[in-house]
């Protein structure tokens, strides 16, 4: 059954190819059933691949799939070839799941839209690059389904390509992630020249023999690769891009931005742990950039207005997580947090769309606000969602990979105090801006009322997320309550453990108190600013201080105020002082001057005979001359 | 029977040549141009038989023969066109034939 593994990335490529031929002239019933049925049939076949896989693990609980050999010339071979071991088995059942869910939402979601069939066709190359991804053997075919992600996201965050506002977007996120993929692909190549080979498992094998902790080519290769997983993650200082990348329509920020294309990176540093871990400086990085964003995208989230930035800033926030979790060396809790985050963030993404789109396509939190009542399937949802991204003590999933990363990150060796703190403030935030969404969304006075319904697809999508958002805590419980760590288990033959010493159980039952407690406090605290005593918020926003920071947190801490002054201007400047582009004169110049020098010849064809016959008589002469006298 | 001397039919042929090139360079009536040009010819072909005669070889007086009917050839051509040009411009002057300038 393991054989079926190449149908996983092929059948949404299939449909991808199918709707790109023939999506015009489908109906609009078949478009949907080919984008979401292609998309749904990879989600069986690596439901069959994962069950085979767990159910009896192949010999050395990995196993590749050669399916044919790409290029092969003197001193370089690549093939196409799928790897699969616990980590890619984790990712791709998430993948293709959260993918499936997130289509069957779309074929109602996106029915009003023109360019229907374009969207499912983007959105299966879009399922395919990222099981790509997800599933590469080596780092050729990787870095193809990371560049295949990144072309799908700048195609739909620009889908409604009218407004040109759209369109900039869709080249600002291309364009930032750009810097980061630059720097990827400058590491793959040094990966390549100093080892030899393009296979990530030989690499990996080959670098912990050759490379002692700490060599230069381990640190420069580490921090390579991590340059392009802050881009494709959104981590400061790549993180500009995401915000704007809101502008798609909202099942594509819940699958590209939100649960799966974002979290490439922490996939990719997970892939390649070994060396980071031979970098220990670059993973101390990881670690700090990871904090720094959390907070940074916590702060920004509080002071947004657009139900969708909030949701943006919420997800670099939550990547900062798993980054954090990265860098103390749990790669197991990274990876956990991925599972829980993809299933209560789409959710979020996705409630949040059905108010959108039942609102008249307003995004603006202000304007929305006492819609618990009438919208109560999205209520519940958004809840749910919100509740388990404020990690809500003991039913919520995301209470137990947040836990979980706070716990590494006071226990593992390179965590520490200050790491933990960042986490827990980050915590703090986090429920608070969680629960403002809620509140100002869905309790207050109605503003504007609900326009019409729409079927029962979006329902199934919502109902199934929010019980993976609540059940998917089972897989990984802690050793106070319950003892079943089942995914870090799973994982342990691809990702070693952090390496802490297991914490007596009462420090365990003290942090998760403190996390839960935060996290309770959090609730309280937007409760009593966002509902109860709004007033006081405003008062708070009185004093011209005050008034300054939250205007900076709207603006995202003004990165791209700077961004605009430090790079685009001087680049736009230079651009047009060399609009007559001075390569050019150099070409130019020849040009110019052979012009000049035809004219003076053409000058010479006086049309009179006996001139040209002086010419004759006179050339004769000089050779006759040259002959003679020398 | 005395000879004439190489040097001296050459020296004649060059005198000829150069008379006949100043005359197509100087003279701007065609029907003279023509003519200075058969002074030319005629160089050449002094040339040639003189040469002939040196080394007692044939090819020199066939190669005048060759010249007299080139020279016909190019009188009755030169002078169909003298008469088009003639009519054309109502006049013999060469110059005015100058439109084809670069």
């Amino acid at each position: 059954m393991l054989e079926l593994l190449w149908l996983v990335p092929a059948l949404p490529f299939a449909g991808f190819a199918a709707l790109a031929l023939f999506g015009r002239r489908l109906p609009r019933n078949a478009t949907a059933a080919v984008g979401a049925g292609s998309v749904g049939l990879s989600t069986a076949a690596a439901g069959l691949v994962a069950f085979r896989f767990i159910a009896w693990p192949p010999p050395g609980e990995a196993w590749t799939q050669v399916l044919w050999s790409w290029i092969r010339t003197d001193g370089f071979a690549s093939q196409v070839a799928l790897y699969l071991d616990a980590l890619s088995v984790v990712m791709m059942l998430v993948v293709t799941v959260v993918s499936f869910l997130i289509l069957l939402y779309s074929v109602q979601y996106m029915a009003g839209e023109e360019g229907y069939s374009r969207y499912f066709c983007y959105m299966d190359l879009f399922v395919g690059s990222m099981l790509t991804l997800v599933l590469a053997g080596n780092l050729l075919l990787l870095y193809l389904g990371w560049e295949g992600v990144g072309l799908c996201s700048y195609l739909l965050i620009g889908f409604w390509y009218t407004d040109p506002a759209n369109g900039r977007a869709a080249r600002k996120a291309f364009l930032v992630t750009r810097v980061g993929d630059t720097a990827m692909l400058a590491g793959f190549l040094l990966l390549f020249t100093s080892l030899g080979t393009s296979q990530i498992q030989e690499i990996l094998s080959l670098a912990s023999s050759r490379w002692p902790p700490g060599s230069a080519t381990a640190v420069a290769a580490a921090a390579l690769l991590l340059g392009g997983a802050l881009g494709k993650s959104a981590q400061l200082p790549l993180q500009v891009w995401l915000p704007d990348a809101m502008a798609g329509p909202t099942p594509v920020s819940a699958l590209i931005h939100a649960a799966t294309m974002v979290t490439a990176g922490v996939y990719l540093i997970a892939r390649t742990h070994v060396l980071f871990a031979l970098a220990p400086a670059v993973q101390t990085a990881v670690a700090v950039i990871g904090a720094a964003t959390l907070l940074y995208a916590g702060l920004a989230a509080l002071a947004q207005s657009d139900i969708k930035r909030v949701l943006a800033y919420s997800t670099i926030s939550q990547v900062g997580y798993m980054f954090l979790a990265l860098g103390v060396g749990a790669w197991s809790a990274a990876i956990f947090h991925f599972v829980t985050h993809a299933f209560f963030k789409s959710l979020l993404f996705l409630a949040a769309g059905v108010v959108i789109l039942r609102l008249g396509h307003e995004r603006n939190m202000l304007k929305m606000g006492g819609l618990r009542r009438a919208l109560p399937g999205a209520f519940a949802a958004f809840l749910i969602g919100s509740a388990s991204l404020s990690a809500l003590p003991i039913v919520t999933a995301g209470f137990y990979s947040k836990d979980l990363i706070l716990y590494e990150a006071w226990s593992s060796p390179a965590g520490g105090r200050w790491l933990w703190t960042a986490g827990l403030v980050g915590a703090f935030l986090t429920s608070v801006y969680a629960f403002r969404m809620v509140f100002l969304t869905f309790f207050g006075e109605m503003r504007q009322r609900p326009v019409e319904r729409h079927g029962s697809c979006m329902a199934v999508s919502l109902a199934v997320l929010s019980v993976l958002s609540v059940a998917a805590g089972l897989i990984q419980l802690p050793e106070t309550l319950g003892n079943a760590p089942v995914l870090t288990h799973f994982l342990r033959t691809a990702l070693p453990p952090s390496g802490a010493a297991p914490a007596p159980a009462a420090m365990q039952a003290m942090l998760q108190i403190v996390a839960g407690a935060v996290s309770l406090a959090g609730i309280w605290a937007a409760y009593l600013l966002f509902l109860r005593r709004p007033e006081h918020a405003q008062d708070w926003l009185r004093t011209r201080a005050s008034l300054a920071v939250y205007r900076l947190w709207q603006a995202g801490w003004g990165f791209d105020w700077l961004y605009d002054r430090a790079f685009v201007r001087p680049f736009l400047r230079l651009a047009r002082a060399n609009r007559a582009d001075f390569i050019d004169g150099f070409a130019e110049a020849v040009a110019r001057a052979n012009i000049a020098l035809h004219g003076a010849l053409s000058q010479t064809q006086t049309g009179r005979v006996r001139w040209y016959a002086m010419g004759i008589a006179v050339g004769a002469v000089v050779v006759i001359a040259l002959v003679v006298f020398t | 029977m005395a000879t004439v001397p190489l040097e001296h039919s050459l020296i004649l042929a060059a005198a000829l040549f150069v008379l006949g090139m100043a005359g197509v360079l100087a003279r701007r009536n065609v029907v003279f141009v023509l003519m200075s040009l058969e002074i030319m010819l005629n160089a050449a072909g002094l040339a040639f038989v003189a040469a002939g005669s040196r080394w007692a070889q044939p090819d020199g007086q066939a190669m005048f023969i060759f010249i007299l009917a080139m020279a016909a050839a190019e009188v009755s051509v030169g002078l169909a066109l003298v008469l088009l040009l003639y009519r054309r411009f109502k006049t013999l002057d060469v110059d005015a034939a100058s439109k084809m300038r670069g």
